[in-house]
């Protein structure tokens, strides 16, 4: 009780130190100091830890289930495992707002220790903007949000145990995402500092451009983890699901891409000034708008978890505020930055990055029309639709093939102006490339011509992309990055196009086949676990080679609040997951046996790690000739 | 050249502003909207004046006349998607079997496709089903969740109200109530 008080104070002084900090920034601006004081970074420092305490008290409260505290109450249980209880700290309305200003606050921090080089004015202003973010979020924390609040009489239970959400990967899920998805913070208030500060230029690119990978970095890999839950705990075997929640994940780690490619020219030519701060605005924008959507119950998802219109009002209101601002900035130092000196040829590595910029901006806006027009619908028509994956199928699969043939030849262009070439090996590449796509297409036997062009077009890309390996210039990042998703896209596409399933009801000691597999139920067994009743299938499954595997699918009855969850069975190999649930029929005699060949599963997750670890060499690259 | 050049950019930046505030505008009566859902049950009486569409036939009809005629009705709140609603299909297949029930089943954010499979696996205890797409419909009735349970008398109003899967004793009240 003494503890979630303490955190509920450090939030408080938390909020003066912000104020403080803004005030003082905007006093040592107007004094025309030059001399960066190192009480702002002391101040930067406490309020850093102010927040850092209050989350640890939180973490603590959940620890020793102190039903004393609404949020613990809400959202934890004695009998949940220690490791739950600490995931359950921030997976919560509360206090995964107070994870927010963590990461909003740590990597202010972060950004005054990397940042020490730079212009005294830059620091200062990109202080400013930011503690403004900073403030408006403790306001929401403490006004609307707070997850400090007491309860009396304290019960002795608590209510949160929703089985779903006790999963490993969706533990570590959260903090991971909102490392990229918060990080994006600073890129936005460093880009308007640097509007004011005349700042946008080779240097300001270099320095910014650490803090855009490093979002980006975490917003994959949080993307991913949300992903692998998705495909093993909610038992549909599908890993997205276009659901308004993924969707506004996806959305600023589109711009993240866009604007990744934009810093590096901007680094290299000084062009595309305008636009890369446009994309930096447009990335956090799109990252509060997420927060919006998700934390304010206005869509209709499983995700959705408060349904508090003062909260949606708040945050939408200072995302206008926000917007408003940063457009203020633009307009008004837009031309004291902006003149573009350099000329841009058709053939050159610029107008390669510029054409990309163009489709991921594109598939941007297909996503978030997507996912806001059904609200506009509803609002001004008060008609109801929902939008499902062959809304997103129609609109992003035929631009896709373009978008990767400019993604193939471009890492080859050059800055300025390229002779380009049309030899022997072009020839020869995309003769392979054709075979390549003939062989797969003949292999798993659907003759389409559309998918055939899809795979001609990102087996271009892989080879394309591996043949840069020959380079003696090599960039290692975009290579590995470009590689990585070239994989990603021939994965997903053979995953949904060759998925084989079966659905069967059947009882212990029968037998299915599947794609040459016999699929054999042996048994069932029924164990009471502690807050559950386990139901668990045994399947042997017999391969072509008549090699024996085993699967264990499971059926959780939990008692309170009672609810039954399925837990998958899946086994993985190179070449294919083998998936399987079980679900109890009527007749207790009966199960419903859901049986599933997922092809290259594994391979979506290996390359998402390997997009990533593209992400990674580019962080710890020094000062090498940049190339992306 | 500038002041052209000015006037471009000032009607680019009052586009952009109208856009902006105009989103703000819809996303706040969003907002706002989802207080039209609350219950509309006055004095245990349901409100039954709105349309609602035939699961199989996809016929609108005004729920008004699915009330008539009978002197209990049960309104079963499922989706195919719903774990629980498996545990207590065998009870409603025995409400069925048992009493004088009007058995209407409201099919809750789900698949024709996959209500229908759901229908044949776990048997059809419905004489009237009813497509929830929205999930506004299940409000109206003033309904927590999937599935949910309500007997309603000829007078439409709510007798009883189950949250959750209907058990035994829940099935042995319903036939008590209804036997009478």
């Amino acid at each position: 009780m003494i503890i979630s008080q303490l955190g509920y104070y450090s939030l408080i002084f938390g909020l003066l130190t912000s104020v403080l900090i803004f005030f003082n920034s905007s006093i040592q601006l107007k004094k025309g100091n030059s001399v960066f004081l190192d009480k702002t970074t002391g101040l930067i420092g406490f309020q850093f830890f102010f927040v850092f305490i209050s989350f640890l008290s939180l973490i603590y409260s959940f620890i020793i289930s102190d039903f004393s505290n609404e949020t613990v109450y809400n959202n934890s249980h004695t009998t949940k495992p220690l490791f739950y209880k600490i995931t359950g700290t921030w997976g919560n309305h509360e206090g995964s707002l107070l994870l927010w200003l963590l990461v909003l606050t740590g990597v202010l921090l972060g950004f005054i220790f990397k940042s020490k080089n730079e212009p005294y004015k830059y620091r200062q202003l990109t202080i400013l903007f930011h503690q403004i973010i900073v403030i408006g979020f403790f306001v929401f924390v403490l006004k609307t949000s707070n997850p400090f609040n007491e309860i009396f009489p304290v019960a002795t239970e608590g209510l949160g145990l929703n089985p779903i959400l006790q999963d490993p990967a969706l533990g570590i899920h959260p903090p991971i995402l909102y490392l990229g998805y918060v990080g994006t913070s600073i890129i936005f208030s460093a880009a308007l500092a640097s509007m004011i500060s005349s700042y946008v230029n080779k240097s300001w690119a270099k320095e910014i451009k650490f803090w855009i990978l490093f979002s980006w970095i975490f917003l994959t890999g949080g993307i991913l983890l949300g992903s692998i839950w998705a495909y093993y705990e909610l038992g549909w075997g599908g890993f997205w699901f276009w659901d308004p929640v993924e969707n506004v994940s996806l959305m600023p780690w589109l711009s993240l891409t866009a604007l990744l490619h934009c810093i590096v020219t901007l680094e290299k030519r000084e062009i595309f000034k305008n636009w890369t701060v446009v994309l930096c605005i447009i990335t956090f924008a799109l990252s509060i708008a997420g927060t919006f959507l998700v934390r304010s119950g206005i869509l209709n998802s499983v995700h959705t978890f408060a349904n508090d219109p003062s909260r949606g009002i708040y945050i939408l209101t200072f995302l206008l505020v926000l917007v408003l601002l940063s457009l203020v900035v633009f307009v008004i130092y837009e031309n004291k930055n902006f003149v573009q000196k350099s000329e841009i040829f058709a053939l050159s590595k610029e107008t390669s990055i510029l054409i990309n910029n163009w489709f991921i901006l594109y598939f941007l806006s297909v996503v978030l029309i997507g996912t806001i027009f059904p609200i506009f619908l509803d609002v001004i028509l008060d008609e109801q639709i929902s939008v499902g994956p062959p809304f997103y199928n129609k609109l992003i699969l035929p631009f896709l093939v373009p978008f990767v043939l400019f993604m193939s030849i471009g890492p080859s262009m050059k800055w300025i102006k390229t002779n380009f070439k049309i030899g022997v090996k072009s020839f020869f590449f995309v003769m392979f490339t054709l075979i390549l796509s003939f062989i797969t297409i003949y292999y798993i036997g659907k003759k389409n011509i559309f998918l055939l062009i899809l795979f001609i077009g990102f087996f271009y890309l892989l080879l394309k992309s591996l043949d840069q390996l020959r380079h003696k210039n090599k960039n290692l990042a975009q290579v590995l990055s470009h590689t990585g998703f070239s994989l990603l896209l021939i994965s997903i596409l053979l995953n949904s196009i060759s998925t084989n399933e079966i659905i069967k009801n059947i009882q212990v000691g029968e037998s299915f086949i599947l794609k040459n597999e016999k699929i054999i139920f042996q048994k069932i067994v029924i164990e009471k676990e502690k807050n559950y009743e386990s139901i668990t299938g045994f399947f042997e499954i017999f391969d072509e080679t008549n090699k024996a595997i085993n699967l264990y699918p499971e059926i959780r009855i939990y008692n309170e609040p009672e609810m039954a969850t399925s837990e998958a069975s899946i086994k993985t190999t190179l070449l294919k997951d083998r998936f399987i649930t079980i679900n109890i029929i009527k007749d207790q005699n009966f199960f419903n046996v859901r049986y599933q060949h997922k092809p290259f599963m594994i391979w979506i997750w290996i390359s998402t790690l390997i997009i990533m670890l593209g992400g990674l060499f580019a962080i710890f690259r020094k000062n090498k000739k940049i190339n992306i | 050249m500038q002041f052209l050049e000015k006037i471009k950019r000032s009607i680019f930046s009052l586009i952009i502003l109208i856009l902006l505030i105009l989103s703000f505008f819809v996303f706040k009566s969003a907002l706002q909207k989802e207080k039209i859902y609350s219950p509309k049950i006055i004095d245990n009486q349901i409100f039954t004046d709105f349309e609602v569409i035939d699961l199989i036939e996809e016929k609108k009809i005004n729920f008004d006349e699915v009330l008539f005629g009978k002197n209990f009705y049960l309104i079963n709140i499922w989706s195919s998607w719903c774990e629980p609603c498996k545990l207590e299909s065998d009870k409603l297949l025995e409400l069925k079997n048992d009493t004088p029930i009007m058995m209407i089943g409201i099919n809750y954010k789900d698949k024709k496709k996959n209500a229908l499979n759901f229908l044949k696996l776990y048997g059809d205890p419905f004489d009237k089903i009813f497509i929830d797409k929205q999930g506004t419909i299940s409000i109206n009735f003033g309904a927590y969740g999937v599935p949910e349970t309500f007997l309603i008398s000829d007078e439409n109003k709510v007798l009883k109200k189950y949250i959750g899967p209907l058990n035994d004793d829940d099935v042995f009240e319903i036939k008590k109530i209804t036997n009478n």
